[in-house]
């Protein structure tokens, strides 16, 4: 028991959970909303096109964060504009532009000196976290997160029929575009814990489990939000011990999650879809 | 009770970005308390001319008026329903049957959308209205087609909208929800309210709809159902897409003059006879309508 508990005396374990949690229920959130509305791919597409806006940002000395929310805002509205502009239909649109994107901001880094690692940025480094980025994680996690909670019914239905808001003259492109800016915004937020790659699990794999657990969208929220903390703390544990990626480790433990999901849920897992039928 | 609602649709073209025209001089009016079929083949503009007084599409040429007022001033009264086809809904989605009917009073709410006791209220009113009430906790998923249909019927009412738009509610309803349906529209549209109807079911459009405009890239006729649902004018409509059947002997009663002509798209089909429709599930009531047009002329 003593050895489970090691991990937990260390101040940068600590701030890692503490992080980590943020992150996961932020990401829970909003791939709820992902899921439901068909957009998952978007979230692949937005966190691969922030490279380029991250290496520029560095080279001009702002914020980093505020070069990826450019790149990522791009990305999402360039492929709007192709799709509606061409015969190429969304989604391969978005493969095209976001790997476009990648790749540049891949050249861009590799011609660029910086103290920055590639594997940080692509599978993030939650326990070498520095204190000044936990304070920036936790306020831009903590907005992102109550504007998602407190707009969620309006996000809802822009998902679910957005031309009863447009019947009702609720604003449905400005709804649009402000879930894609939180979806940017925490895209940002989460590349300092999970990095690219694997931020793209957090995003999708959380609501997918809680979709499969309920009917009711507010469980939906509790149930994805209790799965992704769950897992990243868990993750974060099993990476000290083990001495694997911690990235890595949540999202295995996530995707577990999910498969005992598909299996056992009760009512819509695999199991039960066979006993009824 | 609100006062009527007018709509007025006058010399509406619409032409899509790739530059085709959807739509061309289209014009009608409609005042309250009716249900109107919209009429026409797929590809005729009828999804169209929904989107213009949804306001989705802005025309190129002439307006859509609604209570004197441009279409984006209605909307903001929240005075436009609708009620989707059941294909451009995603059942799996995880709302319930209150949390659908809830969603047509978001308009109302405050940017929260936390629902007042007045909007609980009006949800529950419209939930019993449509029997749907015993159902408000089910998922929407595990409803019948008939009762899903309902559902977002329910949401219109709740919206109070006076312009209530439904597109092929018929699809996939059995014949029981569909008098059900046609019963609860007949209501509102005792309540004055003006009820378009896009359907591919030309057989109950004589038996509910009591004006119909017949549409193909432009408005064909519109009217009184007797006036305007005739053989030739639906002729001119469908052309040669609607199969015709013709019987010289029938098994239909001598006063009928034993000849009659089927004409269907695929669904229930619409039956002429000498003097014009003959397949009434509800006699009575349409011989009283006739009877009563007839009073109203004289």
């Amino acid at each position: 028991m003593n050895e489970f508990l090691e991990p937990f005396q260390y101040a940068f374990v600590r701030d890692a959970l503490l992080v980590g949690t943020v992150v996961a229920a932020m990401c829970a959130v909003l791939s709820c909303f992902l899921i439901l509305k068909g957009w998952s791919l978007m979230g692949d597409a937005v966190s691969h096109a922030v490279l380029p806006g991250i290496v520029l940002a560095y080279i001009a000395g702002i914020p980093l964060a505020i070069g990826a929310f450019v790149a990522g805002l791009f990305c999402a509205v360039s492929t709007g504009f192709i799709k509606q502009n061409s015969r190429i239909k969304e989604d391969t649109v978005m493969g095209v532009v976001f790997t476009g994107l990648f790749a540049f901001g891949l050249v861009l880094f590799s011609r660029t000196e910086s103290d920055m690692h590639l594997d940080h940025i692509l599978v993030g480094n939650i326990l070498g976290i520095r204190h000044s980025q936990i304070w920036q994680t936790l306020a831009l996690g903590g907005v992102v997160l109550g504007v998602t909670l407190a707009l969620r019914r309006d996000l809802l239905l822009i998902c679910f029929d957005p031309a009863q808001a447009r019947v009702m003259a609720l604003p449905d492109k400005f709804l649009n575009y402000l879930l894609l800016s939180l979806l940017s915004l925490a895209i940002v937020v989460s590349l300092q814990a999970v990095g690219i790659i694997l931020v793209v699990a957090m995003l999708v794999t959380p609501g997918s489990i809680a979709h499969l657990w309920t009917d009711r969208f507010d469980r939906m929220l509790g149930i994805a939000v209790a799965a992704a903390t769950g897992s990243t703390l868990t993750g974060i544990v099993i990476s000290y011990h083990i001495g694997a990626s911690t990235g890595a480790c949540i999202v295995l433990v996530q995707t577990l999650l999910f498969v005992v999901s598909l299996a056992f849920a009760p009512k819509h897992g695999i199991l039960r879809r066979r006993a009824v039928a | 009770m609100s006062s009527l609602p007018r709509l007025e649709v006058e010399d509406v073209s619409v032409a899509y970005a790739n530059g085709h025209l959807a739509l061309s001089d289209a014009s009608f009016q409609l005042g309250g308390g009716t249900i109107c079929a919209l009429v026409g083949i797929n590809g005729s503009g009828k999804s169209t001319l929904f989107k213009s007084i949804m306001g989705f599409v802005q025309p190129k040429a002439g307006s859509v008026k609604i209570n004197g007022q441009p279409v984006r001033a209605a909307l903001k009264q929240h005075l436009v329903a609708y009620v989707p086809q059941a294909e451009e809904v995603d059942w799996q989605f995880p709302v319930s049957v209150w949390d659908v009917a809830m969603m047509g009073r978001y308009g109302a709410m405050n940017f929260l959308r936390i629902p007042r006791a007045v909007d609980k209220a009006k949800v529950e009113e419209s939930l019993r209205r449509v029997s749907m009430w015993d159902y408000k906790d089910r998922q929407i998923g595990e409803l019948s087609g008939g009762q899903k249909k309902r559902v977002f019927l329910a949401r219109a009412l709740a919206q109070g909208g006076r312009v209530i738009l439904l597109d092929e509610p018929f699809t996939g309803v059995d014949v029981k929800t569909e008098e059900a349906i046609i019963v609860l529209l007949r209501e509102l549209r005792r309540d004055g309210c003006i009820i378009l109807v896009s359907t591919h079911n030309l057989g109950s459009v004589p038996e509910f709809c009591d004006q119909v405009v017949l549409i193909n890239k432009t408005v064909l006729a519109y009217g009184a159902t007797s006036d305007v649902f005739t053989e030739q004018n639906l002729s001119a409509a469908f052309g040669g897409v609607l199969r015709q059947f013709q019987f010289e002997h029938s098994t239909i009663q001598e006063h009928d003059g034993r000849t009659i002509r089927l004409l269907t798209d695929d669904e229930r089909p619409l039956v002429f006879g000498k003097d014009g429709h003959l397949e009434y599930k509800d006699r009575q009531e349409h011989e009283e309508l006739l009877r009563k047009r007839s009073e109203e002329h004289e």
